[in-house]
């Protein structure tokens, strides 16, 4: 009996969650606050959530509370860094009339386990400076690295993983 | 306000051409999909929210098609990377090393 309320209630909190996300769509999309656009919204959103709310739970998606909205916060921070020193960095080897590039195929480790967080790491390292994911299986990730600077795991796993790992470890904890 | 939206759509223009230069320039095609995903990646993100900028009725339809961008970049070229490692398109002769081979026999956890 406590189990199934204990359900109950994450798949509310899904639901909720995955309403205000398509409100947020649906604000953005129509960018107006008039109320009949705003009942509208409501109305289309409740009526997408839920038929999509069973197919999300799936997805393993991590519950919310204020200090992992917080580390998803500086997670975005470090991404954006990170993106605009990649496109510099492949600036630099591009218009640099000897090419400074030394490419190789190398492979690393995660500590995540969920598939999504998987997913995220995996999306971030191809948006990082000089790094993009060629495969996953397990907990092995294949990486393409334009310019290699350790051929062992560790220390790659150091150099190209570590900095997301320890935000998106915190988030899907 | 259109001076600040023209700079945005500026900086993502040029990285956009940036991007071409590391198609025509780097030797295969792996390193071709690095140049291409990071600077199509930001170029584009750039070059949308500008637009978004210069016309603020679109600002937040804007914001969203860049964010959709951002998210199904990567994931497209990791699928057109991983179609060539499957097909097996040979790495440039500058690489110093290749473990696709140990990754294969890898069982993992």
């Amino acid at each position: 009996m406590a189990k199934s309320s204990v359900k109950n209630e994450s798949s509310v909190k899904n639901f909720l969650y995955l309403f205000i996300f398509m409100m947020l769509i649906w604000l953005a999309l129509t960018s107006s606050l008039h109320w009949q656009e705003l009942i509208v919204g409501c109305v289309v959103s409740i009526v997408i959530t839920f038929f999509l709310n069973s197919n999300y739970q799936p997805l393993g998606l991590p519950s919310l509370n204020l200090i992992k909205i917080f580390y998803i916060f500086i997670y975005l921070i470090v991404l954006f860094i990170e993106i605009v020193k990649a496109n510099f960095d492949v600036a630099y080897r591009v218009l640099h009339p000897k090419m400074p590039i030394k490419p190789g195929v190398v492979i690393i480790k995660t500590s995540l386990r969920q598939d999504i967080a998987k997913l995220i790491l995996a999306n971030s390292i191809t948006l990082t400076p000089g790094t993009f994911t060629l495969d996953i299986k397990k907990d092995k990730l294949l990486i393409h690295w334009i310019y290699v600077r350790s051929e062992n795991i560790e220390d790659s796993t150091k150099l190209i993983g570590a900095r997301f790992e320890k935000y998106l470890g915190k988030i899907f904890s | 306000m259109g001076i600040v939206g023209m700079i945005i759509t500026g900086i993502g223009v040029l990285f956009l051409l940036l991007g071409n230069f590391g198609i025509l320039r780097l030797p295969d095609v792996y390193n071709r999909i690095q140049a291409g995903t990071k600077c199509t990646t930001f170029g584009a993100f750039f070059t949308i929210v500008g637009i978004g900028i210069l016309e603020p009725n679109w600002f937040w339809k804007c914001l969203l098609i860049a964010a959709f961008v951002l998210i199904t970049n990567p994931i497209s070229s990791h699928a057109i990377a991983r179609a060539s490692k499957i097909i097996g398109v040979l790495l440039c002769d500058k690489s110093v090393i290749d473990k696709t081979e140990e990754f294969k026999n890898e069982k993992g956890v």
